[in-house]
């Protein structure tokens, strides 16, 4: 017979640190939201300079994996006398991982606009922030918000990996009591996993109300 | 600060911890393959339980971290009496968790093929299968190359995550010596550098493909 009181207690305890997780998931995907457009937007840029810099980051980022740009903050950066601590490693790792895979989806957004659109902007004499704001964002964001949804998810997910830095994210929570009550594996492992899919689609379901107030009076 | 003497001195140890990195990808990527295949089938079942539930365990894979599944593979098979060293744990795992990427990758190569085709197999009299493997998939898989292709890049960048089930694979090799000499920059460094040196090419040959493999009749238009 499982006892029920015994899998509320373990559910309890994994919510509780569920915590770091959301509030590491919210921070990070704030960072990389501006990493992402300001990175997008310069990869636009006129200057050949500019964009090959910002397109280097994007590339390098892109090119070699979280867990090793993790690594090399964590590990190697003390040795530049840059000590984080574990929560802030986390931040910054994952923010430029995937602002510069969300920066590509910006740059993608801001292209997919037609170039009617911003003339007819000009010819009504619109001010460079008012053609941002009422004529490229609107009708860019609208392209950009499936992948960044999907960036969202993904972010998420690599959350997880700050627990092997050792910060004692719902991951970390999960192993240490995993050693310290072997019998619960299965169980632990399925809350964490149930408790991942819970934040995971409620992510999933802001967005997707996003894409349909963004898709307002489209047929 | 950088010490080419170990840089050298540690290099050939890191590129035979690569081998396992390889392995795993390969490995993992062709169990991917076939199983994104039989997901994309169970998905278009008639029957509606199989289909409804075949959509749930792929949807409840995508949306929960790879590393858990790897942590879960490894330490619950075992009580269900399995036994399996840890880089074929960690295979499976990959194989599993990137085959719900394809599934989807195939779904819509399968549905970019047109209803003519289809229509055309069953004035042919073909059967079920002589209808995949003759009509459908021939024309459905080519235009997803590079699609598959950006996955097989992105599962090799996961790899590391192995080394959390004690796989030492290129990542965990260096964190060992690391360790070992107190001494981070070079190996990690070297550890992005073999990464970047095999994903950016790869991603540049897809690109090169997407635009090789964009479907003549679009191109037409």
């Amino acid at each position: 017979m499982i006892k029920i009181d015994k899998i509320l207690n373990i559910l309890l305890r994994l919510i509780d640190a569920s915590k770091v997780t959301i509030s590491l998931t919210i921070v990070a995907a704030l960072l990389a939201s501006v990493i992402a457009f300001i990175s997008g937007i310069l990869l636009l840029n006129r200057h050949k300079i500019i964009r090959f810099l910002v397109r280097t980051y994007v590339e390098i980022f892109r090119g070699t994996s979280l867990l090793v740009q993790l690594y090399w903050i964590y590990f190697v950066l003390p040795f530049f006398s840059v000590e984080l601590p574990k929560f802030t490693a986390g931040v910054v790792a994952i923010a430029l991982n995937y602002g510069a895979y969300s920066a590509e989806i910006v740059r993608a957004g801001f292209l997919s606009v037609p170039k009617e659109q911003i003339e007819a902007a000009k010819a009504l004499n619109f001010t460079p922030s008012q053609k941002m704001r009422y004529i490229i964002f609107p009708q860019a964001i609208r392209i950009m918000l499936p992948g960044l949804g999907n960036q969202m998810i993904e972010l998420i997910k690599g959350t997880a990996l700050v627990s092997l830095i050792g910060l004692e994210d719902l991951t970390y929570s999960g192993v240490i009591m995993r050693t310290n009550d072997i019998a619960d594996t299965f169980i632990i492992f399925i809350l964490i996993l149930v408790i991942y899919y819970a934040i995971s689609s409620i992510f999933a379901s802001g967005f997707k109300l996003l894409e349909k107030r963004a898709n307002v009076g489209r047929a | 600060m950088w010490s080419w003497s170990f840089t050298f001195k540690v290099l050939p140890k890191l590129l035979s911890a690569a081998k396992i990195t390889f392995i795993a990808t390969i490995l993992g990527f062709l169990l991917a393959s076939i199983l994104g295949l039989v997901w994309t089938f169970l998905k278009r079942a008639k029957i509606h339980w199989i289909s409804s539930s075949a959509t749930a365990i792929v949807e409840f894979i995508r949306r929960t971290p790879l590393l858990i599944q790897l942590f879960f593979l490894y330490y619950t098979l075992p009580s269900f009496n399995i036994r399996l060293p840890a880089l074929t744990v960690g295979i499976i795992g990959l194989g599993l968790h990137y085959s719900t990427y394809l599934s989807e990758v195939y779904r819509a190569g399968i549905e970019a093929v047109e209803k003519e085709q289809w229509e055309a197999a069953k004035s042919l009299n073909f059967t079920p299968y002589q209808t995949w493997t003759l009509v459908i998939l021939p024309q459905a898989i080519p235009p997803i190359i590079p699609m598959m292709g950006n996955y097989l890049i992105t599962l090799f960048k996961e790899t590391p995550l192995l080394a959390a089930i004690s796989v030492v694979e290129l990542l965990q090799q260096a964190k060992i010596i690391g360790s070992e000499y107190f001494q981070y920059l070079e190996v990690f460094t070297l550890v992005g550098i073999i990464f970047f040196i095999f994903s950016y090419p790869s991603s540049l040959l897809v690109q090169y493909l997407e635009i090789k493999l964009k479907n003549p009749a679009e191109k037409r238009m």
